[in-house]
This record gives structure tokens, sequence and C-alpha cells, in this order.
């Protein structure tokens, strides 16, 4: 009976509270200088940061919206909506991608990706931004589609291309056309996904031509917009070039012609409203029976969670606005986990890392922080949980702020190179899924320890105040100061103190440059940067599409002993 | 019948109700009270209904057209041998007036639950009874009730009484068949369509003539009489506000008459029952003058009528339980002195019907029905149930409201508030109109008579261009807008928390409140369509955004002349209720949501506004192949010169051939729907093109009957 059922549940949330031993404190002193100095530096960082999302969220301009308002065509993000469940969630991704990139604003690299469900079934959607350079592929809007796709094939998400393009850039064609990762990889990552039963869902809003073409015609299904839709591999000027015909674009490409004459296309839309209606209807469709199984349902995901018990919009003061201030990443860990409750694994040894159970919105993970250098025995407990985690397939988070390994004659006698190469051989090998948030800095080894992006981690992010470099300026400026002193006094020329702050302070002017979280995001060295306010819900949002797909088992290389 | 009474006779243990809709769900009702034993019967429109479903047993009697199932009379009374019903009961309409059928009755053996079929026959046939009235004294109106019946002898007589004059069909009721001639020369044509109504309905076609009284109140008496002779009357009901020669609102007791004239008109209505040796409920309709105060017979209605509540809510008394006590053989449980008047009631009917189309009768289904809730002083008389459909078969009356009050300014602002609370989506009703009729200062006052929506047309029917009053239209309907707008994200986000789209296999996190966005608020576009009636240009496209703030409410803004945002605030109270929090001021809101014709509707009730929005479907459904992809009719896309169905209906006779040059306004063809005529006339002069239909062709609302080439 309801009773009954009622009293067992509450049972069970009763001995779920006794057996979690592991509520973290507050660990918050709201008083302290640090407290009040991030907060204001965090907060200053936040108001920079909406006002570059504003900027890209009005796409390409006011005239170019209007013309494309005119064709009755909405925006992608508007198109992304009408798509998605009304009602739920979208994760966009790498939305400042090209920021201050090249000599003219390409708001979100003129592509807009991210993930939403479609009828309950998570997908990945790529969305061309017709208002921005016609839609065109930069070099960077190449890298942000393959990046979606990327994390389709990884997480079995049926993509969704909302196609609206006049396909390569032409005057960079040198960086978009030819090399491995470059435009013709779209297409090999289609056909690759199809093979392994990954839905391709290309919806012909706009214009698609040339390489273009390419999106809807090897999509598995494809829908056209009578009017607004057209797929040529060359447009009727180029046409009336090549052969002297003379054609309207329509009659050339249009979607009566492609669904009903050539079969490039299967789907005829009215509209683009009657188009995005058509295409949630393919995802209604798919049914993939057979796949139905491997989602959600094994991982022991539990659907009553509690929310963490101190508010979450206090990490906007937690984050280090001084990556030399050292912070306890466990209040961190308190407000992004259920219940803030976390049952830590090897507490009392190497306590630089700290790693632990825990589950947010329900969804078990694992989670490594940073609390310091890391030494030898911070690194060999992290290989140990890593281990644990794959062995149980409970997805990792790292959560990364961390200047380095250990160093000096003390550190490489013990072996700290050895120790590092476990953990960094450890997060390579490991098949669970790897979310990465970057909520300070991240330097040299430490970077790759920790699951930095040449690690694969399925998702990663970053705060707005994080810092990724080889080293921090300061030590670089101090290394390579010392190699040119001795160049120079090779070369019997005298440096003065004053040309060598001057030598400094220009490297370190340019570390901090290119170490800022808008340089990485705009060359997508991450997924995007977030508010921390946000990042229970980033982290529980990648959690779900990771585990879209069952996980693997993890196979180890040698391990130096 | 009267030995019944001196050895105890059988009582009536089981009723089968020869009626349909509210009235049959009413006897069910008192029946079920008293212990007797209920059985419905149905046609096959009816097979799912209301009184079906209430009754202890049913019984199929035929197919949909009434001829052929509730005017059956034989296969009625079969149904009651087979069931064993010892009684009948035929509430109103049908063959609650046929003296044939309760002579049926009683010939095999069952219980009319009724008067006498004498006293039936009597006064049914309305000369005939005038001839009696007459005789027993009963004040008559001129006019002309005899058995000659040539055209050109009916308009010399018409002349002679004077215009404007009144056309009657002898036998039947509720305004069927009636005409008022204004002039000489319009006489034949109402004539004659009166013939053929009359023969349609009622199968005689013997027509009265009357003096038409220009500013008459109709006042009735409720009459009841026993088997020993006793008559009493329960006062009157005043039910002089009609449209189309029905009544839509009834009041007891009258408005505005003393006391004297009161216990005047309960006497001559006494006589005229005793007259007839009458037995059981009926009425005595009276004309009254409201210039000279004369009251004047018109005819006894031998049954019970539809407005008998009110009297029933003033009197304290279940007028059913004394039919079925009479019908027993017991005598009248009270003398006249000791009949009280308990206060006012009034009764409103609601219909399904299109009152900009005058009135005309509507159907369709009843996608969504709330009536009021019952209390001592609030009765709702319904036969349908959410999701019924009003079929083209029956009458279009929804559900009758009943209040009472210790005087008429109290129940006037129950009936008031009551139906501004009574939610009905589906089909057009007449409950705005009667909004604005009972909030008319002269019906407050009392001042009814049965012009009273003709004289008060400016008042009562919305003026088309108006602008000062389709401004405030305007802008109540953005509100309204804005407030359906958030309640139906909220209802959609606690519907996706329910069950979200995937079943169990998404984490709820994707459909938690309000959506996430990464650093900007989601927001979404609605557009609803909306109605003016103050202004003639059609239908309005309210365009507006809802932000999804963090804290869960909803900012709305319009991008109209930088007007700012409204914020809202609702709660899901259940599945059609919100409180709704706006600009400070909390309200409940209901909604009605219904799909149909690729539009989706909705009604929303808010403080005293209700408003329909429509939102145009998506082609979702829709053929992907552009020439299977045609727009469906409507009137008001019809090209100028077109002219279409205003109802659905039978197409009775056609006036005109194909091809034949016509006059502006002439009729073109008589339709029929709901019993009654309507003649559709040549909008311009022409030449008819297309003209398709034939007699006795069904045809469907909206459809294209003919075009004039001008």
């Amino acid at each position: 009976t309801a009773l009954s059922l009622k009293s067992n549940n509450s049972l069970r949330l009763l001995q779920t509270r006794h057996l979690c031993l592991g509520v973290l404190p507050d660990g918050l002193d709201r008083n302290s200088d640090a407290f009040v100095r991030n907060s204001q530096v965090i907060g200053g960082l936040i108001s920079e940061l909406h006002t570059h999302i504003e900027k890209v969220l009005a796409g390409g301009g006011v005239e170019a919206v209007k013309r494309n308002q005119s064709r009755n065509k909405l925006l992608p993000r508007e198109r992304i909506d009408r798509l998605i469940d009304p009602g739920s969630s979208f994760l966009e991704l790498s939305q400042l991608a090209g920021h201050e990139l090249y000599g003219e604003p390409l708001p979100s690299g003129g592509i807009i990706t991210g993930i939403g469900p479609v009828h309950g079934r998570l997908c990945m959607f790529v969305a061309n931004d017709p208002t921005v350079k016609g839609g065109t592929y930069y070099p960077i809007t190449v890298k942000k589609h393959l990046r979606a796709q990327e994390i389709a094939a990884q997480c079995k998400l049926p993509c969704i291309y909302l196609v609206d393009s006049g396909g390569a850039f032409l005057p960079k064609q040198a960086e978009v056309f030819p090399d491995k990762d470059n435009f013709g990889r779209i297409f090999y990552n289609q056909a690759i996904m199809s093979a392994e039963g990954i839905p391709q869902i290309a919806l012909v809003l706009g214009s698609c031509t040339a390489g273009g073409a390419y999106i809807p015609a090897m999509a598995d299904e494809s829908v056209m917009v009578k009017g607004n839709g057209t797929i040529f591999l060359a447009g009727p000027p180029l046409v009336k070039a090549a052969t002297g015909e003379e054609v309207s674009a329509e009659d050339l490409g249009g979607a009566a012609v492609h669904c009903k004459t050539s079969g490039v296309s299967d789907y005829f839309a009215q509209d683009e409203l009657h188009g995005l209606s058509l295409g949630r209807n393919i995802i209604k469709n798919l049914h993939l029976a057979g796949m139905q199984l491997t989602a959600n349902g094994f991982q022991n995901i539990n659907p009553e969670y509690k929310e963490p018990l101190y508010d979450v919009k206090e990490l906007r003061s937690i984050a280090p606005a001084d990556l030399k201030q050292s912070f306890d990443i466990r209040s961190v860990i308190a407000r992004i986990v259920d219940g803030s409750e976390f049952d830590e694994f090897k507490k009392l040894y190497g306590t630089t890392l700290v790693t632990g159970f825990a589950r947010i919105f329900g969804q078990p993970v694992g989670i490594i922080g940073n609390n310091g250098i890391l030494f030898n025995e911070s690194a060999l407990k992290g290989a140990h949980f890593i281990e644990l985690c794959t062995q149980r397939k409970i997805p990792l988070v790292f959560l990364q702020n961390i200047t380095g390994f250990m160093v000096g004659s003390r550190s490489e006698a013990n072996g700290i190179a050895k120790s590092g190469a476990k953990m960094v051989m450890a997060v390579s090998c490991a098949k669970v899924p790897k979310i990465t948030i970057i909520v300070g800095g991240s330097f040299g080894a430490g970077n790759y320890a920790m699951c930095g992006r040449a690690y694969n981690p399925t998702f990663m992010f970053l705060w707005p105040n994080a810092k990724i470099s080889v080293m921090g300026g300061p030590q670089a400026a101090g290394v390579l100061s010392q190699i040119e002193k001795a160049n120079k006094k090779k070369q019997g020329v005298e440096w003065t103190k004053e040309e060598e702050e001057k030598f400094k302070a220009k490297v370190v002017e340019a570390y901090e440059k290119e170490g800022r979280a808008y340089y990485s995001t705009a060359r997508l060295w991450d997924d995007g940067i977030i508010d921390p306010s946000d990042t229970r819900k980033v982290i529980g949002f990648c959690l779900s599409a990771s585990l879209n797909r069952p996980t693997e088992d993890t196979k180890y290389g040698v391990f130096r002993m | 019948s009267h030995d019944k009474h001196d050895k105890p006779s059988q009582q009536i243990e089981k009723i089968l109700i020869a009626n349909r809709g509210e009235i049959a769900c009413r006897i069910i009702k008192t029946a079920k009270r008293l212990g007797i034993r209920t059985v419905a019967v149905y046609s096959d429109a009816d097979e799912r209904s209301l009184h079906v479903k209430s009754a202890d047993e049913s019984i199929r009697i035929g197919p949909p057209p009434a001829r052929l199932s509730y005017l059956n009379g034989s296969s009625i009374v079969d149904a009651a041998i087979r069931t064993g019903a010892q009684a009948i009961h035929p509430g109103y309409g049908f063959l609650s007036e046929s003296a044939h059928f309760a002579q049926l009755c009683g010939d095999k053996g069952l219980t009319f639950i009724g008067p006498p079929a004498s006293a039936i026959r009597d006064m049914g046939d309305k000369s005939a009874s005038k001839r009696i009235m007459g005789a027993a004294g009963v004040p008559l109106v001129p006019g002309y009730h005899g058995n000659e019946q040539d055209v050109d002898f009916m308009k010399s007589e018409a002349d002679k009484i004077g215009y404007p004059i009144l056309i009657k069909p002898t036998h039947g009721g509720g305004g069927k068949g009636m005409r008022i001639v204004q002039s000489q020369s319009d006489f034949v044509e109402s004539f004659l369509g009166a013939q053929r109504e009359a023969a349609a309905s009622f199968g005689i076609n013997t027509i009265l003539l009357e003096k038409y009284i220009t500013q008459p109140r109709h006042i009735e008496v409720q009459i009841f009489g026993d088997k020993y002779g006793n008559v009493l009357h329960l006062y009157e009901r005043d039910c002089s506000v009609q449209r189309r020669h029905q009544k839509i609102i009834e009041e007891a007791p009258a408005p505005n008459v003393t006391n004297e004239f009161r216990s005047h008109l309960g006497q001559a209505a006494v006589s005229a029952a005793k007259a007839v040796n009458y037995y059981s409920a009926g009425t005595v309709e009276f004309i009254v003058d409201t210039v000279s105060s004369q009251f004047y017979f018109m005819e006894m209605n031998t049954r019970l009528q539809v407005e008998h509540p009110v009297t029933e809510m003033i009197v304290g008394q279940d007028l059913v339980e004394w039919q079925i006590r009479v019908a027993n053989g017991e005598p009248l449980p009270m003398s006249q002195l000791q009949v009280p008047i308990l206060g006012h009631a009034f009764e409103a009917r609601i219909y399904a019907e299109n009152v900009p189309k005058g009135f005309l009768p509507a159907t369709g289904v009843l996608h969504h029905y709330r009536p009021v809730p019952v209390t001592a002083a609030v009765r709702v008389e319904t036969g349908v149930e959410q999701g019924d459909t009003v079929s083209m078969h029956y009458d279009p009356m929804i559900a009758k409201l009943v209040v009472g009050g210790e005087n008429r300014a109290a129940a006037l602002l129950k009936l008031k508030n009551c139906l501004s609370n009574f939610q009905v989506a589906g089909v057009p009703t007449n409950i705005n109109f009667l909004q604005k009729l009972v909030n008319h200062r002269e019906f407050e006052s009392g001042n009814v008579e049965t012009h009273f929506i003709e004289h008060h047309k400016e008042d009562l029917f919305v003026d088309p261009s108006n602008s000062i009053l389709a401004k405030e239209a305007y802008n109540a309907a953005r509100l309204g807008a804005f407030l359906v707008a958030a309640c139906i994200c909220e209802k959609e986000h606690s519907t996706l928390k329910d069950s979200s789209p995937g079943g169990h296999s998404l984490p709820s996190i994707w459909y938690t409140h309000p959506p996430f966005r990464v650093h900007h608020h989601a927001r979404r576009v609605m557009e609803f369509e909306w109605e003016n009636e103050y202004d003639s240009g059609g239908f309005k496209l309210l365009t507006f955004m809802i932000i999804f703030k963090p804290d869960g409410n909803y900012l709305i803004e319009t991008g109209e002349d930088g007007s700012p945002g409204l914020e809202v605030k609702t709660t899901h109270l259940g599945e059609h209720d919100f409180r709704v929090e706006a600009d400070g001021v909390s309200m409940d809101v209901n909604l009605a949501v219904y799909t149909k014709d690729r539009t989706r509707h909705i009604h929303a009730w808010h403080g005293s506004h209700n408003h329909h929005f429509r939102q145009k479907l998506g082609i979702e459904l829709s053929a992907d192949d552009e020439t299977q992809h045609k727009t469906s009719y409507e009137t008001g896309s019809a090209p100028p010169g077109t002219v279409v169905a205003p109802m659905a209906g039978l197409v009775v006779k056609v006036l005109a051939k194909d091809g034949s040059k016509v006059e502006e306004g002439q009729p073109i063809l008589v339709l029929e729907a709901m019993k009654m005529e309507h003649i559709v006339k040549a909008p311009s002069a022409g030449l008819v093109q297309g003209l398709q239909v034939t007699a006795g062709q069904q045809v469907s609302d909206s459809i294209v009957l003919f075009k004039i080439q001008g």
C-alpha cells in the first residue's frame, strides 16, 4: 500500500542519512578579506562575461537579423528553442568561440552547438548562424562543428544539423579545407557516426552550397523548407559561368527539386516552423529500441536527490581572485554534490589531492580536486582512485586548481616523475566519462594529471577566473630572462636591470593574456566558460549526456613501478 | 381512477422517462430520492449520455432523428412494458403534450405522469382552448381561431384584426412556426412558412391569428391539480425575456406587479385549469399589456415546463414529486393558503448558440464544461458532461442555471456571479450575452417585456466599431493573454515534472524550472489570435515574449511602444486552476484548452473576464506534399458574393433555380436545424450560381450554398 511504501521510503532515507558519514561542513568564512575580494573580482569578471555574451547572443548585428527575419527565418538559438522539448533546458557549448580571434567579430564562431532533449532523447545540435558572415565556415567554425560531433560520437547523441550556410569562408580556405581536422572531417564524422547507429539528421533551413551540400546528403534523414532551403554543388551564378544555363535558386536546388525529383532530401516542409516540427517528429520516430536499455537505466541513478546544503551561488565568492591564494576545494564540492554529502577516499594520505564519492543530481561520481601542489603521495592516491572509479564505471569529475607537481631535488629523487606518470597513465586510459572544471589555475603537468584538454575529457569548462599555461607568467619570465641574460653575456652585451625588467614584463604580459579564460575558450581549448554558480547544473547535464551510452571497460598501459 | 384512492392503489415503483437531457436527469434525481427505480430511453446519438448513465436501467428506442426515437410513442411504450415500468414520465417537449401518447399509455395499463389525455387534447388545440377559456370567463386576445385556413381568407381576417399581427400554429409550442407580420405585404410568405414549419414539427398545419401586443409581458402561472378536482396555483413566473420567441431568462415571482394583480392572475389560471378537469402540473400563460395592465389568456401548457425550477425555488417544493404523488392518486399535499413565497428566483438558460449570428443554434463538443458548484440556493440542471457533443438532432440547451435569494436583488447578484463563473468551452454559448442582459439597468429594475432584447439591442449587442470599447477590450485581452501564457508555461512545467517526454530514461534535470540556458534566460515567443468583438477587423494577433526568470517568475514583454514587461507569478493548483500574481494583484485563473481543426483553443476565466484565444498549430501532421496542403474553409475567407450555410441543417425548400436572376434579399432556400427554419436570402441582386443543394439534403456548417454573380 501507499502508506507502507512511504514509510519504507522514509526508512531508506533515514538509513541513507545514517550511512553517509561525509556531510561536508560549510567551510566558508564570509567575513574574511578573501571572501570580500573574491566576490568583487569574480563579480567584475562575470559582468564582463555577460557583456561579451550579450554581444554574441545578438548574432551578426541588427541589419543581418532583420534580413533573416524578413525571410521568415528564425535565429539559430530560436530554432533550437523550437526543436527541444518545450520548457526544457539546453546546454550550449563554447558560446565565446572566435572571441577576438580574427580581425572582425565572429559571434559564437558563426555556429551554435549544444545539447538538449527532443521527445525525451538528448540530441546534439549544430546550427549555422546565417547572420554571421552568411553562415560561412571560418577555421574556428569548423573546429566547433567537429568538437560537437566529437562529443556526439563519444556520448552517442543523435545529431541535428540546422543547415543555413554559404560553405567554407573562401579567403581562409587554406586553414579551412585541406588538413585532417578541417571541413572534410565533418562528412567523415557523419559517415562514421551513421555507421555506429548514431542518427544524423539535417534540416535545410537556408542555403547549403558546395561542400555544405554534403551535410544533408550525408544525413540519414533530411528536411527541406520550401522557398528558403536550397542545396546545390554550385549556385546559379557559378552554373551560369560554367554552362551558360540560367536558372533560379529554387528551380536549381529548392525543396521541390530535392524532395520530388532528385531524392537528395526526404521531407518537404511548407515553412520553417513546419520544418522544425518535422525535425522533432524524426527524433520521435527514431525508436532505437535496441539501444534504449543501454541508456541511463544501468547507471544506478537515484531520481530522488537532495540539493546541496549550501548556496551554490557562493561559489562566486570561493573562486580565487588571486591564484596564489589557497582555498579548500571541499567548499566547492560541498556546493555541487547532492546533500553536500561527500565520502572521502584516503582522506589522511596525500592531502593535497582530495578524492571521494558523491552524487550529482542522483548520478554517482568520483571527484578529484586539488588542494595544493601534487606530491608523490597525492599522485599515487589519484591514480589509485581513478582505478577504483574505472573498475566500478563511476564517472570522474576533476576540479582543477593546480600549479603543478612538486619540483626540487628531493622530489625528483623520490621519483615524482614516476608517480606523476602513473596518474597521467590512469587519466589517459580511463574510459569512464570525465568532466573537467578548471576553477583556478591549470599549469604544467598538473594540467595533464588533472585531465586537461589533451586527455579527452568528455566535457571541459572553465570558471571566468581560470588561468591555463605551461607555467606561471613570472616563473616563465624568470626562466626566459636567465637564458636571455646568458645569451647576451656570450655575445658580450651588457643587460641593464631596466632592460631585464622590461623583458620580463613583456613575457608576463603575454602569459597573462594567453593564460586567460577568454583566450582559451576563443580557441576551443575548452567547451565554454561557466558562471561558478552554474557548476552543479552544468556537471549534471554533462553527466547525463555522458551516460547516454554504456561505459566501456578500461585497460591500462604499463605503469612504471 | 377514483376507486384507486379507496382501495390502496399500487404505488409506482419504476418509472420510464420518455425524454433525454437535463429534464430526464432531473426526473431521475427525484425518483431516486423517493426510492423509485428509473428507466432511461435513448436514441443512438445518446447512447453514452448522462441521462442514460444516471438511470438504473436504459433501453434503446431508435436512431438519432427524434421522430424515429423520442417521438416514437409505440416503441417507448414497448420499452416500458419490456422493462416492467408502471409509469411513464414524458418530461417536456417530445411526447409530453401528445394526447394520443397519454391515451396509449393508459390503454397499455401504464400510468402517464401528467394530465388526463382529454385536457391535453382540449388545450393542445389552441383555437379550441380559447373557446373553452372564453366560456370560462378567462380574458382572451382578439384574434381568429377558426378552421378556415385558406391563405386569402386568413389575410382578410388579419387585415380585420390589424397589424402587427401574430401568426401561430394551433399545435405545438416553444415558438416554433411563430411569425410576426408587420404589414399586409409580408403576410403571405410568413403564413406559408409557418404552415410548413408547423407541418414539419407537429404534423398539423392549422394556424391561428392574434392581435400582436407591442409592449407585452409574458407572465405564466404554475398550477397543480389532483385527481379529486383540487387545483391550486404556485404563483407566477415572468418569462418575458425571449429571443427567437424562446425564453432565456425566467424569474418568480414576476417583478413590479401588485399582490392584487398576482391574486387575480392566480385565480384566472385556476379557473382555466378547472375548466378542463385538469390534474398534475400545468402552466397557464398570459400576455400582459404593459400599457393597459390587462392580461389575456394565451395558452395552457399541459406539462411540466422547462422553467419549473424557479417556482420550486420560491415555494420550496419538488414538482416532480407532486406529479408522482398525484399520479399515484394522492391528494395535493397543501392548500392554496399554505403555499409560501420564499424570496425570489431566476433561471438562465445556457444554450449552445451563436449570438452574433442571430442566436443560431450551434453544435460541437463540450471540450470543457464546468458549471458553478451547486448549493441550496444554486441549482444547475444539466444533461451533459464534459466531452459530450451538442448534436444537431436535439435542442441545443446545455444547462439551466437556477438561483434563489431572499429578494430579487439578492438573487440577481448571485445570478451575475454564477454566470461569470459558468465555464463552457468548445461550442459558442450565450453566457456572455446573458451576462450583459442581467447587468442591464432596465433588467435590474425589473422592467422586463417581451421585446426587451430588441429594445435594448444597442446595449446588449456589441457595436463592432466602438473604438473606445475596442481599446478597453484589447487591453483586457492582452492582460488575459499574459496570464494565460504564464499559466500554460507553468502547466507544461508541472506536466514535465510528472512525466518527462522520454519516460524515465532521462534525468529530470533537463526539465527543471526555469529551463536552463548558459548565461542567459530561456525565452519563448507566443502568438495568440484573438477576436475583438468591438472591432470588425476580425482576428488580431497578440505576440509577446515570455522570459523565464531564475526565480521561476515569468517576465512578459510585448515590445510594444516601449511598454514595460509584466512580471507574473503563477501557482498551479489543479489541472485547470491557477493562482496568478501580477502587478501586486493575486487572482484565480481557470483554463480550458482543446484542439480543433489544427487550432489550439484556449479559454481563460479570470476575475469577471473570460477570454478565448486561438493558437495556430504547426502543420506538424500535414502531408508533406504541397498539393495536399489545402486551407480549411472559413466563412470569413469566402470570396464576396458567396453564401455559406449559417449552420448545419436540412434543406427543406429551394426557392430559386440555379442561374436565375434574383433581387437583393430574395429568399433562395430554407434551411431547418433544431426544428427551426432559417431563410437564406440573396446578399445582393444578380444571378444565382452554383446552387446545387436540393430539398431534403443535409448540409454542414459553413459549406458554400451558392454565389451571386453581381
